[in-house]
């Protein structure tokens, strides 16, 4: 059991409400996966460098033009809530 | 004479370019197939019949793909078209773009047809969790049709569709397609754009094709793979025409049976189905060798430690601002992310970000996350010593048939075990093919079996030269579940 594990904490840090219910089965379920990982403390690491992705490729960038892409009206197609032309969200600032 | 509908990608062509049948007709065959199934089988979420109509009327049988109708995982964007990801958090989405491979298989001819189910956000092996309700196995409407890309396997099994485009995070196009006994292809890392695909685990996703053979999974990489700039891990190795090596003989090529692949925890039937496909290897003149692939046992927990930490940070774009579900009126815009997250996402979803923000937490990520990536190096340095000796690997896809819907939903762990044989091709970035090799009789029902075959990075042609010579040397493909049964041919001899 992975004592350390606390699935309030670190879903308030995901910004994901958890009723009781879902807190209590999740604690007990990724407790469990987190229990399954431990073997991994088992593998002899030591001078092995980590692994982001599987190709031999850095810092790819290209040429930074300008090109057709989405008209305002399009990029706020999808909005839940706009406002003047502009993504609507709740007051930030007191 | 087999009906429409049942045609291959290839024999649907011929068809099209002798004006036997008009792209018009074959759409209309493929609705009036989903009309009649896809009330038991639920592989689509959406079909768009008119859109699909017009581009079939304008269709040009000249091009490569030309009018060939190809169903489409619901995590890949198409213009105009709602992409939900089987996620109530993108209910009413519609794409304001296309893919590149949805580009590319436009330029080809094809017509994206029908948004196919899977599980929400790719997170799962069953279909189960689609939050518009389960995806069903054609061969056993009470079975799972395997995940995430279960609606793409099942409307090609179910001849709902001549082929389809999924997705492969841990096994997510392989899986299903071994389930369902159709052939599925996790091209390279790399080797597809994934431009356009709604992201889960970025150094991981690949997009694929589902198809009736091998010769059809061939066409379709060919219009999708190669080099994009709006994807900076497309590499710009070149393209083959991956049908070039399709029908040569096996002399001198040889499959690495890795041991740690059969060492017991299969179902033993399936471990029967793949031994016999491994046995007609080497009566067509492969050789087999017994290969080790060590840090096999810690794939998953590198996988679902890796996974989950980029899920979690992919899906932190969720927010309810710019798209998808928003929250009712929250005091503050703490408040608001909470609860629209928390209204948007289901439980495999919750489970897999929390899990994926904890390993990525100050005081655990060099525990967990930095251990894993180092544990990965040595898998795909596995892969890398293996290659050395053989030219493919030969397993199981799946180590069980399709299980019953509900068996395993409520034990992640469980569930996530369903995919030992195919994570590690993802962690390695390698490429990787199912194909069907026999049956299961579960309860009286033929359930299909799956091959794997895992080739070198970018050697996706030999390794669908090795799967063709097996499939075009044995009946199993030709197969069709009840369901969809056309000919006495079709139906006889289901045993191994």
């Amino acid at each position: 059991m992975n004592s350390e594990f606390d699935v309030r904490y670190t879903a308030d840090l995901a910004r994901l409400h958890l009723s009781e219910e879902e807190a209590a089965k999740f604690q007990a379920q990724l407790s469990q996966v987190l229990e399954y990982v431990e073997k991994l403390k088992t593998v002899d690491v030591s001078g092995v460098e980590p692994m982001a992705h599987a190709n031999p490729v850095f810092n790819v960038v290209r040429e930074d033009e300008p090109r057709d892409w989405f008209t305002p009206k399009e990029a706020l197609a999808n909005a839940p809530r706009e406002a003047n032309g502009l993504f609507a969200v709740p007051k930030v600032i007191e | 004479m087999s009906s429409l509908i049942s045609l291959s990608v290839a024999e649907l062509q011929a068809q099209l370019r002798a004006r036997e049948v008009s792209p018009v007709e074959a759409l209309q065959a493929l609705q009036a197939r989903i009309a009649a199934v896809d009330g038991t089988i639920h592989g689509y979420l959406a079909h768009d019949d008119a859109a699909a109509l017009e581009a079939a009327r304008h269709a040009d049988v000249s091009l490569p793909l030309g009018g060939v109708p190809i169903a489409i995982k619901d995590v890949i964007n198409v213009r105009g078209q709602q992409c939900t990801c089987a996620s109530k958090i993108l209910e009413g989405f519609i794409s304001p773009y296309d893919a590149t491979v949805i580009t590319r298989l436009k330029a080809a001819g094809a017509i994206p047809f029908g948004r196919t189910n899977m599980d929400e956000f790719a997170m799962g092996s069953s279909t189960e969790n689609s939050a518009y309700g389960p995806t069903r196995n054609p061969w056993d409407p009470a079975r799972i049709p395997g995940g995430s890309s279960g609606g793409s396997a099942a409307v090609v099994a179910a001849d709902e569709a001549f082929a389809a485009l999924g997705s492969d995070t841990g096994g997510s196009i392989r899986q299903p397609a071994a389930l369902c006994g159709c052939v599925g292809l996790k091209p390279s890392y790399g080797r597809v754009s994934r431009f356009g695909l709604v992201a889960f685990a970025s150094s991981l996703d690949q997009i694929g094709p589902f198809s009736k053979n091998v010769r059809d999974s061939a066409l379709l990489l060919n219009a999708v793979a190669g080099r994009d700039p709006l994807d900076s891990t497309s590499l710009e190795e070149p393209v083959p025409d991956y049908t070039a090596l399709l029908g040569r003989d096996l002399k001198g090529v040889r499959l690495g049976m890795p041991k740690e692949y059969f060492v017991g925890g299969t179902d033993p039937q399936v471990d029967q189905a793949v031994r016999k496909a491994i046995a007609h290897y080497e009566s067509l003149g492969a050789e087999i060798v017994e290969i080790s692939l060590p840090h096999t046992e810690h794939a998953v927990g590198v996988y679902y430690i890796i996974a989950t930490a980029e899920a979690s940070a992919n899906l932190a774009r969720f927010d309810g601002v710019r798209y998808g579900h928003r929250t009712a009126e929250a005091e503050n815009i703490i408040e608001h992310y909470r609860r629209t997250r928390a209204e948007g996402f289901g439980p495999e979803v919750k489970r897999r970000i929390i899990l994926g923000t904890y390993v990525l937490s100050s005081g655990y990520y060099d525990a967990y996350y930095l251990r894993a990536q180092k544990v990965r190096a040595l898998i795909r340095q596995d892969f890398t010593r293996a290659f050395e000796q053989v030219d493919a690997i030969i397993c199981p896809t799946s180590p069980e048939p399709a299980f019953k819907l509900g068996d395993r939903s409520d034990d992640p762990l469980r569930m996530y075990l369903a995919d030992i044989f195919t994570i590690a091709v993802n962690l390695a970035g390698v490429c990787g093919v199912s194909l069907p090799c026999g049956f299961a009789q579960v309860e009286g029902k033929p359930l299909p079996v799956g091959l794997q075959l895992i080739g070198k990075p970018f050697r996706e042609a030999e390794l669908l030269q090795i799967a063709h010579a097996y499939e075009q040397s044995t009946e199993w493909h030709k197969k069709r579940p009840a369901m969809t049964r056309q000919t006495a041919a079709e139906t006889a001899d289901f045993d191994n």
